[in-house]
């Protein structure tokens, strides 16, 4: 059976990325907004983990990071949730374009 | 066990007071004269007690290093802090959630003095985490206003965006070179596509946080929908420390590659003075105007920066001083009218100094130094700026700079005329000012002359340097 590659998993990390700032570009949803922002966070993993094992399995640095960016994210999901939740009580909506206020 | 205390002192006191203000809100029913009181004093303690015991160093095998000039930038920062306590008195009177909101403020502040001392991608990424989530946070504390919480929603949406860009960047900065260290990075770096790549997604990250003009367009609407503390902090205390952060991240980190980053830096500088005066122009809200004005000012920092010597170092930092008293003071004058009246409109203003001219000397003092004129300290710190960045004989980018230097005079004294000139049957009434708030003023007021009057300032953050 084939080993994957390093090339094989910075493609699907790459494709990854540009699949989340797509997503954040195109949806109005609030949530699928931050649900691509997590793709954009996932790919990045992926490519720590990849260049750690194939380029530099002597060192630590890629893994540790991997890590600590699990962790923000759910921090920073947690904040967008509650700031998402407030935004809906005075909006009665998640939707970006009815958020609309501030403008030029 | 020492050295830890003596270097990390500016990161353990503020510690100290967020802890303090923990207990506080848990413990009594202050009122918030009193807890207001408290905080301003020990914003005070924390600015005086940054000016002794510096020790210059590493820890953590180079993940916080400290020098004198961090040190000194540290207690920009302090006095920032200290001014916005004063200043905003009139709005942190009336809320609810006072202790919170200080909280939140220190956290970040916290955050930032971290992001200064990093010195590994890792330490930089989780500081700069910390100072941005409590700000989004702290842009969503008018709660019942909309506009709030979309300003918030933005604020988070597009800052978790750019730290995502930013951790791809910096994925592929160890993948090309096997390491995260700032120190280690400059031997390895040799300028292969990869590299050059992943400095691209860098540099865009920081755009978003300085908001340089690509990736401006989240600015304007945090600035105005947050309350007007928030939008200070953001657009003078976050501002400085990403700037100073930048300077030494292109200076020491990427120095092999700066033929790269010398040109991205000059185009990003040339277009964000140029959009950002543009639609400072067509501003009708102080707010939005002062957030377009600050945009503007960023691609002078920019100037500077593309100088790549010490002379880039301490202007930029000189100019950030500068850019603390003079911001400051217009964003206190705005909010003292605009928590007594709700005007926010510049037609507004017309007629003021009919009503309250010590204020309207104030604000024409503020944006005379935004503008650069002479005899205010704003006028030596885009000198220096501009000097720094001729150092490289292009001659044709400093004249766009002083082009644009002229543009931004049209939009200061827009606001200056309708404050002096403009005739206006129902001029906003009298303000009474909050004794802090003109307390913060006059030290604002004070800074903006003497800082360019006093030469040693420059020439000892020179010496840092």
């Amino acid at each position: 059976m084939m080993q994957p590659g390093l090339y094989h998993i910075l493609f699907i990390s790459t494709a990854l990325f540009f699949i989340g700032v797509f997503g954040f570009l195109t949806r109005k949803n609030l949530i699928t907004i931050l649900m691509s922002v997590e793709l954009i966070l996932n790919s990045v993993n992926l490519n720590f983990i990849a260049f750690n094992k194939y380029l530099w399995p002597e060192k630590l640095d890629g893994l540790f990071f991997t890590i600590f960016i699990i962790a923000i994210a759910a921090a920073e999901a947690a904040v967008a949730i509650a700031i998402i939740i407030n935004l809906y009580r005075s909006h009665h909506s998640i939707d970006v374009d009815n958020a609309e206020e501030l403008k030029y | 066990m020492n050295e830890f205390v003596t270097l990390m002192k500016s990161e353990l006191v503020i510690t100290v007071i967020i802890f303090l203000l923990l207990f506080i809100k848990l413990g009594s029913g202050m009122k918030n004269g009193m807890l207001l009181l408290v905080i301003q004093n020990l914003l005070l303690l924390n600015l005086v007690i940054g000016f002794f015991f510096n020790a210059e160093g590493n820890l953590f095998d180079g993940m916080f290093h400290t020098t004198a000039l961090i040190a000194f930038q540290k207690s920009i920062l302090n006095l920032g802090v200290y001014l916005i306590s004063l200043l905003f008195a009139g709005w942190y009177m009336k809320s609810e959630h006072l202790a919170e909101f200080f909280i939140l403020l220190l956290s970040a502040l916290l955050g930032l003095d971290l992001l200064i001392s990093s010195g590994n991608f890792l330490i930089f990424f989780l500081s700069l985490e910390l100072a941005t989530i409590p700000l989004a946070a702290m842009a969503n504390f008018d709660l019942e206003k909309k506009i709030s919480s979309e300003a918030a929603m933005k604020m988070i949406l597009s800052s978790a965006f750019s730290s995502g860009i930013l951790l791809f960047g910096i994925s592929l900065v160890y993948g090309a070179t096997g390491t995260i260290s700032f120190a280690a990075l400059p031997v390895l770096l040799d300028g292969s596509p990869l590299q050059i790549m992943a400095f691209v997604f860098l540099i865009t990250a920081f755009a978003f946080k300085l908001s340089i003009v690509p990736f401006h367009l989240w600015t304007a609407d945090v600035y105005e929908g947050s309350p007007i503390a928030t939008t200070s902090f953001l657009s003078v205390i976050s501002k400085g420390a990403i700037a100073f952060v930048f300077v030494s991240v292109l200076y020491k980190a990427f120095q092999p590659m700066h033929e790269v980053w010398h040109n991205m830096v000059m185009m990003l500088s040339i277009i964000t003075m140029i959009i950002g005066n543009l639609f400072a122009l067509r501003q009708q809200n102080i707010k939005r105007f002062l957030a377009f004005s600050s945009i503007a000012q960023v691609g002078f920092i920019l100037v500077g920066i593309t100088g790549n010597s010490i002379d880039g170092i301490s202007s930029v930092v000189y100019f950030i001083l500068i850019y603390v008293f003079s911001n400051l003071a217009a964003f206190g004058v705005a909010a003292a009218i605009s928590s007594q009246t709700g005007k926010e409109k510049i037609d507004d203003y017309k007629g003021l100094y009919k009503t309250n001219p010590w204020l309207s000397w104030v604000m024409a003092l503020a944006l005379f130094s935004l503008a650069g004129i002479p005899p205010t300290a704003g006028f030596f710190g885009k000198l220096f700026l501009l000097t720094a960045g001729a150092a490289n004989d292009n001659y044709g980018f400093i004249l766009i700079a002083a082009l644009n230097l002229i543009v931004s005079l049209y939009y200061y004294l827009r606001v200056i005329r309708s404050i002096f000139m403009d005739k206006n049957e129902q001029p906003v009434e009298k303000i009474n000012i909050h004794p802090s708030t003109k307390f913060a003023l006059i030290i604002c007021a004070a800074g903006i002359i003497l800082v360019g009057l006093m030469s040693w300032i420059y020439d000892y953050i020179h010496t840092l340097g």
